[in-house]
């Protein structure tokens, strides 16, 4: 019973680490859009243009990716930790 | 339906307690890739390019140059071996995926390794450009109170670089693993009526991961290898600027 707690808590929690993905998907989109803006404008930067916006991806990216580092801490080492101390 | 995803398995024992797993030995295996490619494409130079191996390492060569120049200035060409050495590792061991092999960069100790050596370097030209005492006050800035926190975005430097890039390649590899199993079971539950021979052959594995390898082997590894670098030149450039 004390098991099945601990691994529905977890699973639960993995869930709910990865609404982070929320903003880094808003963000990203954002500076997707306005990178095609600015391409439209002035379509002879589309070089530098698409460098800056991949780093600002990746930049925006890492947030999201904590939430993940957490929900796969959650998955495969909490539940070991948490049963082996039962 | 059995998912098996591990981290790195343990392959063999030193004494001493020391163990040696799958990312190391991956590791040899890129580092002896790269080393073998580029005795293979400098080898037997000439003044005037013979044949096509050295047109192309010297294209490879000047690219780097000019990346490091556009990115960091005249002053730091003394950077190029390095980043061109860190860009081609990173790329090759996340690239490795494609052979079926573990990709050292899904391991956090690879890439926390890399970081901490860019902490080391940014923390280096801080100190040398601003004086230790400089680098001390540079802390307190703009109140006393702050330090902690001031202390704390140094640290997190290298924290964020190293699992940018280790949950990029890792959540990769989990989706992928999840995707076959879960593909594995669907051709299993449609394909039922079939004869048992037939139907254990998971004929729905065929295409969609194909795609999916696409972006996370050769594009996501690539960018976040090259977006590793961007970030090492840009913080060491802007530690030895002096502002």
């Amino acid at each position: 019973m004390e098991k099945a707690l601990v691994l529905m808590g977890c699973a639960i929690g993995a869930g709910l680490s990865m609404i982070a993905g929320i903003g880094p998907g808003i963000g990203e989109g954002y500076a997707v859009g306005k990178a095609c803006e600015a391409i439209g404008r002035q379509p002879e930067c589309r070089g530098p243009v698409t460098t800056t916006m991949l780093m600002g991806c990746a930049v925006a990216e890492t947030t999201g990716l904590y939430g993940l580092i957490v929900s796969m801490l959650l998955i495969f080492v909490a539940p070991g930790m948490f049963i082996g101390r039962l | 339906m059995n998912v098996d995803i591990t981290g790195a398995k343990i392959l063999f024992r030193l004494p001493f307690g020391i163990v040696i797993t799958e990312t190391q030995v991956n590791m040899w295996i890129v580092m002896l890739v790269i080393a073998l490619l580029c005795k293979f494409l400098t080898h037997n130079m000439k003044i005037k390019p013979a044949g096509k191996r050295q047109v192309i390492a010297e294209y490879l060569v000047k690219m780097a140059s000019n990346f490091v120049k556009e990115n960091m200035g005249e002053g730091f060409m003394k950077f190029t071996p390095f980043i061109a050495a860190l860009f081609s590792l990173a790329s090759f061991s996340s690239l490795s995926s494609l052979f079926g092999m573990y990709p050292p960069t899904s391991d956090l100790n690879t890439t926390l390794g890399w970081a901490i050596i860019v902490f080391v370097m940014i923390t280096y030209y801080k100190i040398k450009t601003n004086g230790i005492l400089g680098y001390a006050k540079g802390l307190t800035e703009p109140f006393a109170v702050m330090t902690p926190f001031n202390i704390l975005g140094e640290f997190s430097t290298p924290i964020s670089m190293a699992f940018r890039m280790f949950g990029n390649t890792a959540s990769g590899a989990v989706i992928s693993a999840l995707l076959y199993a879960g593909l594995a079971w669907l051709s299993n539950l449609v394909l039922q009526w079939l004869p048992e021979a037939l139907s254990s052959i998971p004929l729905l594995q065929l295409g969609l991961p194909a795609i999916l390898s696409i972006y996370f082997d050769l594009f996501s590894s690539v960018l976040q290898a090259f977006i590793f670098c961007m970030l090492t030149m840009l913080y060491v450039s802007s530690a030895a600027s002096n502002d």
